[in-house]
């Protein structure tokens, strides 16, 4: 195994919370213990469950919303290079626009639901997928098209066969970012404006000085960011062994 | 009667081409004749790639940018507004090539013995194999069917494998091609050029790659499957063009010349330790030397 230093890691970690919060006699609303935190999660389960299903839900509808439109775009660039000089400028100047400026506006347009949600994710992932697959696209070998070229291959086929096989490792590490990123859009959505999810949640525990549950919360975010990660992860390598 | 995957003889004539401030051929004419193999050899740089391409009808300035989007990049049939040159007869068959660009241009007619032009009768073997990674051995074969959406039934499947039986590959189909070694994967690139079954074969420095035993191997193996296709074979090693070429010529200088062509006695492949190779060997090293301290 070759974890086991990156798990003494975690656990060092942890006993040195602990023993700053003994020692220095910390008050939890200061900076709860690492076992008042378990035991918050222990003990409120439910409450964290039913809480983690919408942010969930909007992570991963959001994340195939974007890697949908990101793939879309990396097509559409390749294939029609006008529309790329046409559209690339404002794609990036919504990138460079700040996601917690633009989320209260998509509440606003959207509502409190779900929607608001999935397309804040959608639009924070969309271009990172976008370029990971563009950049595979171009970067194919030249040798390939030469043979494709000679081979009667139509612009069709030879994505089929050779420029798509070959950009699939440079999409794949894009959504593996992306599927990390997902959580992180669907909280920020919930932070301006929700009735419901850990972003809610984490917002609330937080005005009441809750630091043990905003803790619970945040450790069942990073399982959520994990969780999307592997699964994400172990697709890409399924794809990738079948192409 | 002709048919169009009968071996043609080709001319290319009256080829110019230049690459900003280098004028790499000018007025060049170059034949290779019909069912036979014709060896190119030159130093590095002097344009047997180039000239290769243009009758492959590859792209001689880059595919740019937009890789997908230029693609395919079609010979293209024009004629030029005023020609550097008066064509020569354009018969039945011969191909104007035209493309002018700031500081480049090119310009070549091919023109084939049989008036068939030769787009989509040629193959191309380049100095990598370039096989596809995530493909099997037999896919990559295969992959001519596959670019041009053709079924691929039974008759192309066992085509295939006899293919690969005949380059000693039977035991290696469905491996994928990072688990086999150089010579193995050049021959996989072989069998992938045999089954496109198309009477011209252009091939740039094939076993270059190979270490000396392996590079043997394949050229008696080539000699064999490539007997009466009309081939050009560029190489960079005097001893493989005495191998393997019914006709042997050296491009040289800039704008490039070529030599005298050098037609060895009997069929290849032969044994290059032979007596009779001997004077030629010296005639062509003379030449490539000559090649070498810029006496031409
Ligand atoms: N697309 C290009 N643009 C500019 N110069 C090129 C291009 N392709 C080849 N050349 C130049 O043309 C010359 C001949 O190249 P090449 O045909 O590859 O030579 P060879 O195969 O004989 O080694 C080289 O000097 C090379 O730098
Ligand atoms: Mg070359």
């Amino acid at each position: 195994m070759k974890h086991w230093r990156g798990l003494v890691g975690i656990v060092l970690i942890l006993l040195i919370w602990q023993l700053l919060v003994s020692i220095e006699n910390l008050p939890p609303y200061l900076l709860p213990s690492p076992g008042l935190v378990l035991h918050t999660m222990l003990t409120h389960w439910q409450i964290l469950l039913t809480q983690t299903w919408p942010t969930a839900l909007e992570s991963i509808a959001g994340l195939l919303l974007a890697v949908g439109i990101g793939m879309f775009s990396a097509l559409i660039f390749i294939y029609f290079p006008p529309a790329r000089n046409w559209l690339l400028p404002s794609l990036v100047i919504s990138q460079a626009l700040p996601t917690f400026a633009i989320a209260p506006l998509l509440v606003v347009w959207l509502g409190y639901g779900l929607a608001s949600k999935i397309v804040t994710v959608m639009i924070i992932l969309f271009f990172p997928v976008t370029t990971a697959f563009y950049d595979g696209l171009s970067r194919i070998d030249e040798g390939w098209l030469d043979l494709a070229q000679t081979m009667q291959a139509t612009r069709f086929t030879a994505l089929r066969y050779i420029a798509l096989p070959a950009a699939l490792p440079a999409l794949a590490s894009g959504l593996r970012l992306a599927a990390v990123g997902a959580p992180l859009g669907a909280v920020i959505g919930e932070w301006v404006g929700a009735s419901q999810g850990l972003g809610y949640l984490m917002l609330n525990a937080n005005a009441r000085l809750q630091i043990d549950m905003m803790f619970a919360a945040l450790i069942w975010l990073v399982a959520l960011a994990l969780i999307l990660f592997f699964t994400v992860d172990w697709g890409m390598r399924w794809v990738l062994s079948k192409r | 009667m002709i048919k169009s995957n009968d071996a043609p003889g080709i001319i290319l004539s009256n080829a110019s081409l230049r690459f900003q401030h280098k004028l790499l051929f000018e007025n060049l004419s170059f034949e290779l004749p019909s069912h036979s193999i014709t060896c190119l050899l030159g130093p590095s740089g002097v344009g047997k790639t180039t000239l290769l391409r243009m009758l492959a009808g590859l792209p001689l300035f880059g595919r740019g940018q937009d890789k997908l989007q230029a693609f395919p990049h079609r010979r293209t049939s024009l004629t030029a507004p005023s020609p550097p040159t008066p064509p020569p007869q354009a018969g039945e068959g011969s191909e104007d090539m035209n493309l002018f660009f700031i500081n480049e241009f090119c310009h070549a007619t091919i023109t084939t013995s049989d008036g068939i032009p030769l787009t989509d009768r040629v193959t191309y073997m380049g100095q990598t194999d370039l096989l596809l990674p995530w493909l099997s051995v037999l896919d990559n074969v295969m992959l001519g069917s596959y670019l041009r959406s053709q079924q691929c039934d039974i008759q192309t499947k066992a085509r295939a494998l006899h293919i690969l039986e005949s380059v000693g590959l039977d035991a290696e189909i469905h491996h994928k091609p990072t688990t086999l070694s150089g010579g193995m994967k050049q021959r996989v690139a072989l069998a992938r050029t045999l089954m496109e079954e198309k009477p011209v074969v252009l091939m740039d420095e094939p076993f270059s790659a190979l270490d000396a035993i392996t590079r043997y191997d394949m050229q008696t193996l080539a000699a064999e499957k490539l007997a009466g296709k009309t081939v050009l074979l560029i190489t960079h090693d005097p001893w493989e063009a005495l191998r393997l070429g019914h006709q042997i010529i050296v491009l040289r200088g800039q704008p490039a010349q070529l030599s005298n062509s050098i037609i060895p006695p009997e069929l290849p492949p032969r044994d290059i330790t032979h007596a009779t190779l001997l004077p030629l060997q010296k005639l062509l090293l003379n030449e490539l030397n000559m090649v070498a301290r810029n006496e031409i």
